[in-house]
């Protein structure tokens, strides 16, 4: 009896481990097919932008570069021996992140304020001035490039990257307050009671208490920002033209530019380029974006 | 040290009442618990006193001094936390020195401060850590450091034991009961906990729905509670109320839980009352469960006749159920005493312990 149960075991747990095998072969297959759709367009652009013109022509896609030729590189970079127009990415590189940098500054730290009063120094309609920020995010960015571009005339500060700033740190506002609000709610009140029981006033509570253990969602609010504002073509392409224009806006007009033949090997090089800070900002910081995102939706 | 008067505090939030002509009299070193089931306003009135909320109406005299328009850190007093609100990102040793800090308390005077509330609360050895790497204990020692750096005059504490384990509470709260022991300071004390309240307070105030309902010595109030609500409330189980009338013959007067069975008499003509009271008169009767008897205990008590329907057995006491008069009735005794269940007995009242009560107001008589 004993023996006879044990055999039935036997072959049970041989059927399950089968099955197990089988199912995670299919599964695997088709993560397999996932990532490779995914990657596909990167390693095009990767391979195509070492190879020379003569290569593309063979029309072999998928095909590795003879050798590493860096030239096409060169040209998108610095543009010389660029024919069409006298568009390269340099300048327009440098105009970006001296846009980026300070929008997404200000706007991380306006927005950690803004949450942090939001959450902590409760006053009379603060859900209302909540609400606002949170019907702010809805904004289509198309409907504010008129009375935009209106306002920024009017203050001398169009076509100028201060001009962008300005934009980026307002449609940016809130954003960041939302994010920063949701974080900050599931802190304790009592913090801030006993820190103002022990004398500390609005901006040193924040400075001193608040900011240091803000991290996890610092990191989200400046990947988001740093993100949406480096890759933004709408605003950059509207309220900017000529040398004051930021590196998508750039990207653009080389890509487009209407010339006998088409560089595919320098296009590629330039987009890699352009989209090349926030991949930085992405590996640098990843890790605690999830982890930032849906802070203060679940407990613990 | 400091007294603390409260005059007249009202407080709303939105249109609920939280707070309703609360007036309070706490002298110099007194230890007074405020106790009340969650969502009295025992939290808000602590709050109000701490200046963290405003109030409607009303004062606040800290040394007969009106401190309603001073600022939370100008009112001298210290805050104790449910939470224990620590702040995560600062040492042990900044979180105690950071209001001396704010306060720009000179350097030896804040490092002779730390030293005098690290030795007294024994966590010289867990200066250098942050509160993540603290247990609950240690956080609830290093809350209560924070508080005692500044020698304050008064100290507020929020249900400060209530997110600790069951032996370490009882641990924290003698020490607690230690530390005003030695230090005599004001302290005004939230729990919801009678135990707590009972064995710390040197008065309680008992709060419901925003009024203080009675505010005594312990003592009196578990021996005279004001009314239905605060005998209800303090005691474990809480006190047996029979509901019957005032019956009188000749010169004498009863209490009846049925009037159509003679022997539910029990003579109240030893009974203080506070006023008097016409015959035939709706009341409860109050008796704490350890104040029935199985044997007579003395010549003052009073034989009822009940029958057992239920025991409980809690180690060194047991709890039994009786039915007298169809109203239910809680008895306390050792657990060397055997009760059989479902049979008559006699049991023996302590009269003068017993409370009455009004039916219709609830107040006592």
């Amino acid at each position: 009896m004993i023996e006879n149960n044990n055999q039935k075991y036997q072959q049970l747990e041989k059927a399950s481990k089968t099955k197990n095998t089988i199912y995670r072969w299919i599964l695997f297959l088709i993560l397999a097919v996932f990532a490779a759709y995914y990657i596909a367009p990167l390693y095009v652009m990767i391979v195509t932008s070492f190879k020379t013109m003569a290569e593309i022509r063979q029309g072999n896609l998928f095909a590795l570069p003879n050798d590493l030729n860096l030239e096409s590189w060169y040209v998108a970079w610095n543009g010389q021996g660029f024919a069409a127009g006298d568009v390269f990415l340099k300048t327009y590189f440098w105009n970006s992140a001296k846009m980026v940098l300070p929008a997404v500054i200000i706007s991380t730290i306006m927005g950690a304020i803004n949450g942090y009063a939001l959450t902590k120094w409760r006053f009379k309609g603060d859900s209302y001035i909540f609400l606002l920020f949170l019907f702010g995010t809805f904004i289509p960015y198309q409907s504010i490039l008129l009375p935009m571009s209106r306002t920024l005339g009017f203050m001398g500060i169009s076509n100028s990257i201060f001009g962008l700033i300005l934009v980026h740190v307002i449609y940016g506002l809130c954003f960041t307050t939302l994010f920063c609000r949701n974080y900050y709610v599931s802190i304790s009140d009592e913090i801030v009671k006993a820190a103002r029981i022990d004398g500390a006033g609005f901006f040193k509570i924040f400075f001193k208490i608040m900011l240091p253990i803000s991290a996890p969602i610092l990191v989200v609010t400046v990947i988001w920002q740093f993100t949406q504002i480096w890759n933004d073509f709408l605003f950059g392409a509207t309220f900017t033209f000529g040398k004051e224009a930021p590196i998508q806006v750039a990207l653009n007009n080389m890509v487009l530019t209407s010339s006998s033949v088409k560089r595919y090997n320098v296009d590629m090089a330039a987009a890699i380029i352009a989209g090349f800070p926030t991949l930085i900002v992405y590996v640098l910081a990843g890790k605690y974006f999830i982890r930032g995102l849906t802070a203060g939706s679940v407990k613990g | 040290m400091a007294n603390l008067k409260i005059i007249d505090i009202n407080k709303n939030f939105g249109k609920t009442e939280v707070l309703k002509g609360i007036n309070l009299d706490i002298n110099d070193g007194e230890f007074l618990v405020l106790l009340g089931p969650s969502g009295c306003g025992k939290s808000t009135l602590l709050n109000t006193i701490a200046g963290l909320e405003t109030s409607k109406s009303g004062e606040i005299l800290i040394d007969n001094y009106k401190v309603n328009d001073m600022e939370p850190s100008d009112r001298d007093i210290a805050l104790v936390f449910q939470s224990y609100a620590l702040y995560p990102a600062m040492t042990v040793k900044k979180n105690i020195t950071f209001s001396l800090e704010q306060r720009k308390t000179s350097k030896d005077k804040i490092e002779e401060a730390l030293n005098r509330v690290s030795t007294l609360l024994k966590i010289k050895e867990l200066l250098e850590r942050k509160p993540s790497q603290l247990s609950g204990g240690q956080r609830q020692r290093v809350a209560m450091g924070r508080a005692l750096v500044r020698d304050p005059k008064i100290f507020l504490f929020d249900e400060p034991l209530s997110n600790l384990d069951a032996k370490l509470r009882v641990e924290m709260r003698r020490e607690i009961k230690k530390l005003h022991q030695n230090l005599k300071t004001t302290v005004v004390y939230v729990t919801h906990d009678q135990t707590e309240a009972m064995s710390l307070g040197t008065n309680i105030a008992i709060m419901n729905h925003g009024v203080i309902q009675q505010c005594d010595t312990p003592k009196n109030i578990y021996d005279y509670p004001n009314n239905i609500f605060v005998a209800d409330f303090i005691g474990s189980p809480s006190m047996n109320l029979i509901k019957g009338k005032i019956k009188q013959e000749n010169n004498n007067i009863f209490f009846v839980a049925n009037e159509h069975l003679k022997e539910s008499k029990i003579p109240l003509n030893d009974y203080k009352f506070k006023q008097k009271i016409n015959a035939d008169k709706k009341i409860v009767l109050g008796i704490r469960p350890e104040h029935l008897y199985v044997e007579k205990n003395s010549s003052s008590d009073c034989e009822i006749k009940v029958k057992s329907e239920l025991a409980e057995y809690i180690g060194h006491e047991q709890i039994i159920t009786f039915n007298y008069c169809d109203q239910q009735l809680l008895g306390k005794f050792p657990s060397t005493i055997d009760i059989i269940i479902n049979k008559e007995y006699k049991l023996n009242l302590d009269i003068n312990k017993i409370s009455l009560f009004d039916e219709v107001t609830e107040e006592r008589l």
